[in-house]
């Protein structure tokens, strides 16, 4: 293994690793924070009670979105050195934003509102978690923001062989960010609506106290998760055709569509191995003209496959790389413009599976449980429990199709436009020695490998106590010491 | 303009250095001023709220350089890498451990998280000093901005004495914190162990502003380290008359002192090179594109006040004192259910 492939691996590794922590985030803090409107709104101790709960659960989740999202932050100087000395002009600005504008807020509110209970008035105590909720979105924003201009350079320049930033609100208005951002805020509310949904299902499976908590939980996780995969659903489609547009390879690569088709027809799933070695297309499910339809809403027009696109990319960018030791074994090879097909074709199909079992088992839960019922059956603890993995994986299915997709670039050429912006994987790399690489790689993986144990068993002892974990029982004896005492109502 | 992002990026250090310089001691002293469990809940709740909000200063300060000046953040996280690494492990230790540490009724768990809390602590405070020394006295960089030479190029005898010398000052620094915020018997043992170790921990910084200043130094930043020097003996003197208030305000000035004498020793470099003066980097020359940094400035112009205004808010809002008779019993879910 070379830097490259180590620095690879390693900033998958945390970057999956850190967006299993992310949506949970974003999407939980939102509807924490609405059902701690609820409660100051009604006074309902069952909104308290959930707001208690889930609040708890989101608190563990948070700090290790927290201290992931500190390494993603860093990496970028620390194993993409040649990267961020070729777009820091340009990339830099929005991840200083989203530090500066959303994250500050996120952190400070998250402490008032964690030690804040019963010390400040209830309303203020309850505008420190929308402050936080709404800067988990503005975070979501700069950071998207960052990501599409890779996917879609725009608002730039070449000048001196280095992007140079021309229009900032071209880069925080690409069209591109405005297709991911829904999607991925919509993917952050079907992982929330899924744990939701999974945890108080299996509540009501045991019959916990507190039915009402639960039964509340259900509804609202299911709403929201069947109306999050409803915007899936659509911005996925205008983010599909933005892409047709703007990375033609990823998609042919994301349908293991070797040759040109007219109508093109959308390969449902595939049996045997879709690599592409002659271009001999495998046996597959297919609905036909579908994949002209999604790439351009129109049923008759031509999708161009691989075969067709590499010549375009190698007579536009080049067929060899260069002569440079730097690249390593690379130098003077060979461009491959396909990214990996195997990944690329299953990772958009589980990312679409995955989100579409998880809102199903939603609305089939919801069902199931209509009017008070519950069934008995251990069937039932298991599609509670197992539903709540499905929207993650889809989550993190969706990142590895859109960057694995990109190779051969980490800056995807802008087809229409912004000459010489773009960057190849292999150019972007520190000029670090392999084993510096490999050590943060073994001890990175290590760690989040043991904080995610921990982390789970955090989450299962909470889950397991229910409400009785989080708020004490009501009782007569709710007496407030006095006010100058009062200094921490709740205390780590 | 580059010059003013040079001073932003040494204020977002200071910010960083001041509040996240008590927290490190805070943790850094969790064992000797945490006598039993309730004391130790004290000192971990005199942060618990802001250590967060303390961290993004780090988070800001690196995203400001990737912003304001590529070169010099991909040249310093590239060359240090190691160092680096070993950092970020302490920050997620550290931070995990604080959220985590509560969550669980078992003296057991307590005290592992109570190591990864110290151990995570030091390594951090070191880990700021050594890389925050490493600017200011230069890697072995070539032309093209990579380092030649080992991946320990970062570790020297005067990164180490900067590594020291961070740690001492945080520790000082946490202690004179703790006799601010707690009450007490942990109050007085914060206060005494700030008067019997300040004397040997700050030494080091003492030192490195003096190395500094003897390679690097002007007119402008003698009178810094000076600053810093009396800054630290009117601390003390404060805290001898059980000012804490002032001593902890006059620990400020000394960072912020040493803040300024230190980028001010750097400046007009940003990251120099040992091997050859030439391939130094410079403000000027790692800059991003003026356009950029207008951009940055209206960012930083609107966002910087309203951070300090809402972090501030946070510290008024926890304003009061803490003691073991604050501190509100357990209550975790029980591991077994019947």
């Amino acid at each position: 293994m070379d830097v490259l492939d180590l620095a690879r691996w390693q900033f998958g590794i945390t970057t999956v690793y850190h967006f299993l922590m992310v949506p949970l985030t974003i999407g939980l803090s939102l509807l924490v924070a609405g059902m701690q409107t609820a409660w100051v709104r009604t006074g309902d101790r069952k909104y308290l009670a959930m707001t208690k709960f889930w609040g708890k659960l989101l608190l563990i989740n948070f700090a290790m979105g927290v201290v992931t999202g500190i390494v993603q932050e860093f990496q970028f100087g620390m194993t993409w050195s040649a990267y961020s000395r070729f777009v820091g002009d340009v990339f830099g600005a929005p991840l200083a934003m989203e530090g500066l504008v959303a994250f500050f807020v996120e952190s400070t509110f998250l402490g008032l509102w964690i030690f804040g209970w019963d010390r400040l008035p209830k309303k203020v105590h309850l505008a420190c978690a929308w402050a936080f909720s709404l800067a988990t979105i503005a975070s979501a924003y700069f950071i998207l923001a960052a990501n599409s201009w890779m996917q879609h350079p725009v608002g730039a320049e070449l000048v001196d062989g280095r992007p140079r930033l021309t229009s900032i609100w071209a880069v925080l208005g690409n069209n591109t960010v405005l297709a991911a951002f829904p999607h991925t805020i919509f993917g952050a509310f079907a992982v929330a609506g899924s744990f939701l949904v999974g945890i108080a299902a299996w509540h009501l499976w045991r019959r916990t106290e507190e039915g009402a908590v639960w039964r509340a939980s259900v509804k609202l996780g299911t709403w929201v998760g069947v109306a999050a995969f409803a915007g899936l659903a659509v911005s996925g489609d205008v983010q599909g055709k933005l892409m047709f547009e703007q990375q033609p390879m990823k998609m042919a690569a994301a349908e293991a569509l070797c040759h040109t088709e007219q109508p093109a027809s959308f390969s449902v799933f595939a049996i045997g191995d879709v690599r592409r070695q002659d271009c001999e297309s495998v046996k597959s499910v297919t609905v036909p003209a579908l994949l002209s339809f999604l790439a351009h809403n129109d049923f008759s027009t031509e999708v161009k496959g691989i075969e067709d696109l590499v010549p375009m990319y190698q007579e536009k960018y080049g067929a060899n790389y260069p002569e440079d030791p730097r690249l390593g074994e690379l130098s003077g090879k060979p461009i491959d413009y396909v990214p990996n097909l195997p990944v690329t074709y299953w990772g958009f199909r589980l990312m679409i599976g995955f989100g579409a079992l998880a809102a199903g088992a939603g609305l089939l839960v919801l069902w199931l449980t209509r009017g008070g019922r519950v069934p008995r059956g251990r069937w039932f603890r298991l599609l509670a429990l197992g539903s709540i993995a499905t929207p993650f994986l889809a989550n993190s299915f969706g990142w590895i199709f859109t960057e694995m997709g990109r190779q051969p670039f980490v800056v995807v050429p802008n087809p229409s436009g912004v000459d010489g912006v773009w960057m190849f994987t292999a150019r972007a790399v520190s000029s670090s020695t392999p084993g510096e690489v490999l050590t943060s790689l073994i001890a990175l993986t290590l760690v989040y490998g043991v904080l995610a144990c921990v982390e789970v068993f955090l989450v299962r002892r909470y889950v397991r106590a229910g409400v009785a974990g989080v708020l004490p029982a009501p009782g007569p004896d709710e007496t407030k010491s006095d006010k100058g005492d009062d200094v921490l109502s709740f205390a780590y | 303009m580059e010059t003013f992002w040079f001073c932003v990026i040494a204020l977002l250090w200071l910010g960083y250095l001041f509040l996240e310089g008590f927290d490190f001691g805070v943790g850094m002293l969790l064992p000797v001023l945490g006598r039993d469990e309730a004391e130790r809940r004290v000192l971990i709740n005199t942060i618990g709220p802001v250590w967060d909000g303390n961290e993004v200063w780090l988070l800001v300060a690196g995203g400001a350089t990737f912003a304001a000046f590529p070169d010099w953040y991909a040249s310093l996280f590239s060359s240090a890498y190691l160092p680096l690494t070993l950092f970020l492990l302490a920050l997620i230790g550290r931070g995990v451990a604080f959220e985590y540490r509560g969550k669980v009724d078992s003296a057991r768990w307590r005290r592992v998280w109570d190591t990864v809390i110290v151990a995570g602590s030091w390594t951090a405070a070191l880990g700021v000093g050594l890389i925050l020394s490493a600017t200011v006295f230069g890697l072995p960089l070539d032309a093209a901005g990579d380092r030649v030479g080992s991946p320990f190029a970062a570790v020297s005898p005067e990164t180490l004495l900067g590594a020291v010398a961070v740690a001492g000052y945080a520790l000082v620094h946490g202690a004179v914190f703790l006799s601010l915020k707690t009450e007490g018997q942990v109050r007085l043992r914060a206060r005494g162990l700030a008067l019997k170790v300040a004397p040997f921990a700050l030494l080091p910084l003492l030192v490195l502003l003096l190395t500094v200043q003897l390679r690097f130094g002007s007119a402008w930043t003698w009178a810094a380290s000076i600053v810093v020097a009396l800054a630290a003996l009117g601390a003390y003197a404060r805290l001898v008359l059980g000012r804490e208030g002032q001593a902890f305000a006059l620990m400020g000035v000394a960072v912020a002192a040493t803040v300024a004498a230190l980028f001010g020793a750097l400046y007009p470099n940003v990251l120099p090179s040992t091997l050859d003066p030439a391939w130094s980097l410079t403000v000027a020359g790692a800059a991003s594109s003026p356009y950029t940094l207008t951009v940055m400035t209206w960012v930083a112009g609107f966002g910087t006040p309203a951070v300090l205004v809402y972090q501030g808010w946070t510290y008024w809002v926890f304003r009061r004192r803490i003691g073991t008779r604050h501190i509100p019993p357990v209550h975790v879910p029980a591991g077994r259910e019947p």
